[in-house]
């Protein structure tokens, strides 16, 4: 009976955290996504300058544990804005994120045949506006496979936000088992829930990919 | 600049400590990964049916869930169950086990790009099924599925860097103490990112090698 009691608190608890995660992911999400799109855009039609900042950018992040980048974004954060451990944690998963993201978005501007480029200039367009209504849209499709993958891989990691003291499942899962002295339950229920947020997401990133896909 | 080389001077020393558990604890759990990884991804591929989603069911768990609530679960949670684990064997065991569904996944596409007229010829032959994949199929797969595992060798060292978290003396564990005993973490932190991309950067250098060594000639033009 007490364990039945146990197993309702825990998943109760627990449950409002999960909010907490898919706010930290979606938004880790976004940032990353403007990071990953400008840089990829820099590395494939910037200048050398660009084309440098944009590979240092994608080389160094990708290479430091993403726990690290939390950790210092978070101080120099700190340091200069006041801002709550959700959005400084999230904002650090997605600055993180954008390396990667800037490497799918690159594989996917390279893989729009090169003549659509030139073809657009040709009419008149500029760099820009070429990128933005010709190119984008067909690397967004490109993407999306890669991309998905990606997104559970933020899903994911926003369990490392615990670090900063931000209250998402896992958190929350210390706090209560702290409470029931019932870790073993709380971790299961934190897993469980993990587990379905994922399988949820994988189905639904599926069937955009069905809906979005393009055959080049 | 001056108190940056004063700090640089008393951190490194604690923080190649630091490195020598992280490369450790990546070593041991990839070996550890691989070990579980082969029969897993054998099994899942020419295994019976009921096993095949055994498997599966233990791949989708440790990869759909993240790392750090699985070690939180081993090491915070097996106790309940009566079995307590220290920190180094817990983090072992459990990026072991993460790291063994990753692998075993990796192992499964090789298995299955092997062409599949090689497993009837060996048939044909009389050999056994496992005889087949012991001699024949596996030797290759082991070689196409080296790409996938270097990934995998470079993702934990940089997975190592929660195990922290059950205070393990790692990279991060030392950084973590001196951050708050010289009241600097910025340029604590900054140093261990320096740490990591030296030590990724040599990994990655070694594996290329590794890959270029042991690629079937003729079969992809990477690698060169």
């Amino acid at each position: 009976m007490e364990f039945f009691q146990n197993l309702v608190t825990t998943f109760n608890f627990i449950l409002q955290g999960v909010w907490v995660t898919i706010g930290v992911t979606a938004v880790a999400l976004a940032v990353g996504l403007v990071f990953g799109v400008t840089m990829a855009m820099a590395r494939v039609y910037g200048n050398p300058f660009l084309q440098t900042v944009a590979a240092i950018y994608s080389v160094i992040v990708r290479a430091v544990p993403v726990v690290v980048i939390i950790f210092i974004l978070f101080f120099v954060i700190a340091r200069f804005v006041n801002l709550s451990p959700f959005w400084a944690g999230s904002l650090a998963l997605g600055f993180a994120s954008g390396a990667y993201q800037s490497e799918i978005f690159r594989g996917a501007f390279r893989a729009v045949p090169p003549g659509q480029m030139i073809a657009a200039r040709a009419i008149g367009m500029s760099k820009l506006q070429a990128i933005q209504s010709i190119i984008l849209p067909q690397a967004a499709r490109l993407a999306l496979p890669a991309w998905g993958n990606e997104a559970t891989l933020v899903l994911k990691d926003s369990t490392l936000v615990f670090v900063v003291g931000v209250p998402e499942i896992l958190r929350r899962a210390q706090q209560v088992s702290a409470r029931t002295l019932e870790p073993f339950l709380a971790f299961s229920v934190a897993m469980l829930l993990y587990l379905v947020l994922t399988l949820l997401t994988t189905q639904i990133l599926q069937w955009f990919e069905r809906r979005y896909r393009l055959q080049m | 600049m001056e108190s940056f080389l004063q700090l640089l001077h008393n951190a490194v020393p604690s923080l190649l400590q630091g490195t020598g558990v992280t490369l450790q604890i990546a070593a041991i759990s990839l070996l550890l990964g691989m070990a579980l990884g082969l029969p897993v991804g054998v099994g899942r591929v020419y295994g019976p049916r009921w096993l095949q989603h055994l498997l599966a069911a233990y791949i989708t768990l440790f990869q759909g869930t993240p790392l750090l609530i699985q070690l939180f679960l081993v090491y915070y949670g097996l106790p309940d169950l009566g079995l307590t684990l220290d920190r180094m064997p817990a983090a072992f065991l459990t990026l072991g086990l993460n790291s063994g569904a990753y692998q075993a996944e990796y192992l499964r596409g090789a298995l299955q790009s092997v062409g599949e007229g090689q497993m009837t010829a060996a048939r044909a032959i009389g050999m056994g099924k496992w005889l087949a994949v012991r001699t024949i199929i596996l030797p290759q797969a082991l070689r196409l599925v080296l790409p996938a595992w270097s990934n995998e060798a470079i993702a934990m060292l940089k997975y190592t860097a929660v195990v922290f978290l059950i205070a393990v003396p790692d990279l991060m564990g030392q950084a973590k103490i001196l951050s708050s005993r010289y009241f600097a973490p910025i340029p604590i932190y900054m140093i261990v990112a320096v740490f990591y991309i030296v030590l990724v950067g040599a990994t990655y250098l070694i594996l290329r090698q590794l890959e270029r060594r042991f690629h079937i000639p003729g079969l992809t033009g990477e690698a060169h």
